[in-house]
C-alpha cells in the first residue's frame, strides 16, 4: 500500500510541477465548448439540444490530449522496465498511474464544466447533471485511454494511434454520458455510465500491464 | 570477509542459453553459473549481445533457446536489480524524491535514501531537481537505487558509463560489498573492474566465435 501511495504521489507531483500541462487541458476543454456556439450560429434551441454532446466531445478530446504523457516518458527513460521488477505488481503501479491521470486530467475538467454550461446556455438543472455525468463517465475514458496508451507505447508517434484504438471503446461512454445530461433518461444512463467506469477501471490495469510487458520483448 | 551473509545461498545457472532480439540470435549456447559472492563480467565488442543477455536474465526478453534459473529461491518476490542504459531518473523531482520513490517501490530493505546518496557522492545535491544532474551524477543516482533495496542479483549494464575515475572505484567498491554479503552480480562493461580476493571475478567473452 505504501508503494501504491508512493506511485500516486510521484505522478501527482510530476503533473503539478509540470506547470502548464493541467491548465492546457482545461483551456482546451473550455475553448472547444466556447467556439461551437459561434460555429452553429444564433439558434438557442439547437444549441440547447446539442449542448450535452458538445460537453462530452470537449471532455473526450481534452482527455485524449493528455494521454501520451501517461506512459511514454516512463517508457523512454526506462522507468517501466524497472517497474517490472518492483515489489509492487506492474498492474497495481499502472492502477495508481491511471488514478493519478484521472485526478489531473478529468477532475480539472469537471471543475471547469460549469463555465461550459454557462457558455452553452444550458439551464440550471442541467448543470448538476453535467457535473455528475462527467464524474461518473470520465474514469472509463481514463481507463480505456490507459489501455490505448499502453498498447502504443513502444510505437514512435504512437500517441496519434492511441485515439483510434480508444474511439470505439469510448463510444458507449459518450452515448450514456450525453444521455445522463438529457433530462428524460438521466438516472438509467447514470447507472450505465457508472457500470462502464467500474468495468473499465477493473480491466484496464491488467490489460495495460500485459501490453507493456510484451512491448519490450 | 567479515560481512555477514544477508541473502539465501542463491546461484544463477544457465544451460545452452541463446539470446537475440528481433529474431536475430546474438549469442548461442551459453552455459555458465554464478555462485554467491561471485561477479561475472560480460565482455565483447559492441553488438555481441551483452545487453540482450542481461535483458534476457532480467526476464524482459525471452530466451530463444535454453534456460536459466536462479536456484535456491523459494518465493516469488523480485530477486534482482536491473541497472540499464536508461537511468529512470525523473526531472522535476528532487534527487532525494527520485530515490525515495524507488525505495518505496522496491521495498525499503536496504540503507536509508540519505545514506545511499552520501555513499554515491550526491549527499549535498539531495534537494536539487534531478533534471539538473550531469550524466555522471545521474548514473550515480541510478546506482544509489541498488543500495536502498536489497536484492541478491545485480544485473549491471555498463555501470561505469559516464562515470569519472572515482566513479569507477565506486562501482568496484559497491560490487565488492554486495558480493561480500553473499550477493551475485553480472556486469557488462568495457572498463576494468578489479575486486580484491581470488575467485570472485570471472569473465564471459561474447562474440568470440565470430
Amino acid at each position: 500500500m505504501n508503494a501504491f501511495a508512493a506511485m500516486l504521489g510521484r505522478e501527482l507531483r510530476l503533473a503539478l510541477r509540470g506547470g502548464g500541462d493541467v491548465l492546457t487541458l482545461v483551456l482546451f476543454f473550455v475553448i472547444v465548448g466556447a467556439i461551437v456556439p459561434f460555429a452553429v450560429g444564433p439558434d438557442k434551441a439547437l444549441l440547447e439540444r446539442i449542448a450535452p454532446g458538445i460537453v462530452w466531445i470537449a471532455a473526450f478530446l481534452a482527455m485524449l490530449l493528455g494521454l501520451d504523457r501517461l506512459f511514454r516518458p516512463d517508457y523512454e527513460d526506462g522507468t517501466l522496465t524497472l517497474l517490472r521488477h518492483a515489489d509492487l505488481p506492474l498492474s497495481a503501479a499502472i492502477a495508481a498511474k491511471v488514478i493519478a491521470h484521472w485526478l489531473v486530467s478529468a477532475v480539472p475538467l469537471i471543475l471547469a464544466s460549469p463555465v461550459l454550461t454557462v457558455l452553452l446556455a444550458m439551464e440550471g438543472d442541467a448543470f448538476w447533471r453535467t457535473v455528475l455525468s462527467l464524474l461518473l463517465g470520465t474514469p472509463a475514458l481514463a481507463a480505456f485511454g490507459a489501455i490505448g496508451a499502453a498498447v502504443t507505447v513502444s510505437i514512435r508517434r504512437g500517441g496519434l494511434i492511441a485515439p483510434i484504438l480508444i474511439a470505439p471503446l469510448s463510444i458507449p461512454v459518450l452515448i450514456f454520458g450525453v444521455g445522463a445530461i438529457t433530462a428524460t433518461q438521466s438516472s438509467a444512463a447514470l447507472l450505465f455510465l457508472a457500470a462502464l467506469s467500474l468495468m473499465a477501471a477493473a480491466l484496464a490495469p491488467f490489460a495495460a500491464a500485459l501490453a507493456i510487458s510484451s512491448a519490450e520483448d | 570477509m567479515t560481512d555477514r551473509q544477508v541473502f539465501p545461498p542463491l546461484a544463477l545457472r544457465a544451460e545452452g542459453l541463446a539470446c537475440g532480439r528481433g529474431g536475430m540470435a546474438l549469442s548461442r549456447d551459453l552455459t555458465f553459473s554464478v555462485e554467491p559472492g561471485q561477479c561475472m563480467l560480460l565482455r565483447g565488442p559492441n553488438g555481441t549481445g551483452k545487453t540482450t543477455l542481461l535483458l534476457t536474465l532480467a526476464g524482459i526478453v525471452s530466451p530463444l533457446e535454453g534456460s536459466f534459473a536462479l536456484q535456491g529461491s523459494d518465493d516469488d518476490s523480485p530477486m534482482l536489480h536491473y541497472c540499464g542504459h536508461r537511468n529512470a531518473v525523473k526531472p522535476r523531482l528532487s534527487v532525494r524524491e527520485n530515490l525515495e520513490f524507488w525505495r518505496s517501490m522496491n521495498g525499503p530493505t536496504g540503507i536509508a535514501a540519505d545514506a545511499a546518496l552520501a555513499e554515491v557522492g550526491l549527499g549535498k545535491l539531495r534537494d536539487l531537481d534531478a533534471g539538473y544532474l550531469s550524466a555522471g551524477q545521474t548514473r550515480r543516482l541510478a546506482l544509489a537505487r541498488l543500495l536502498v533495496s536489497l536484492r541478491p542479483l545485480w544485473l549491471l549494464d555498463e555501470p561505469t558509463a559516464a562515470l569519472d575515475a572515482a566513479g569507477h572505484e565506486l562501482v568496484s567498491k559497491l560490487i565488492d560489498r554486495h558480493l561480500g554479503v553473499g550477493g551475485l552480480a553480472i556486469a557488462a562493461t568495457h572498463d576494468p573492474i578489479t575486486l580484491p580476493g581470488p575467485g570472485r571475478l570471472h569473465t564471459l567473452l561474447l562474440g568470440a566465435e565470430a
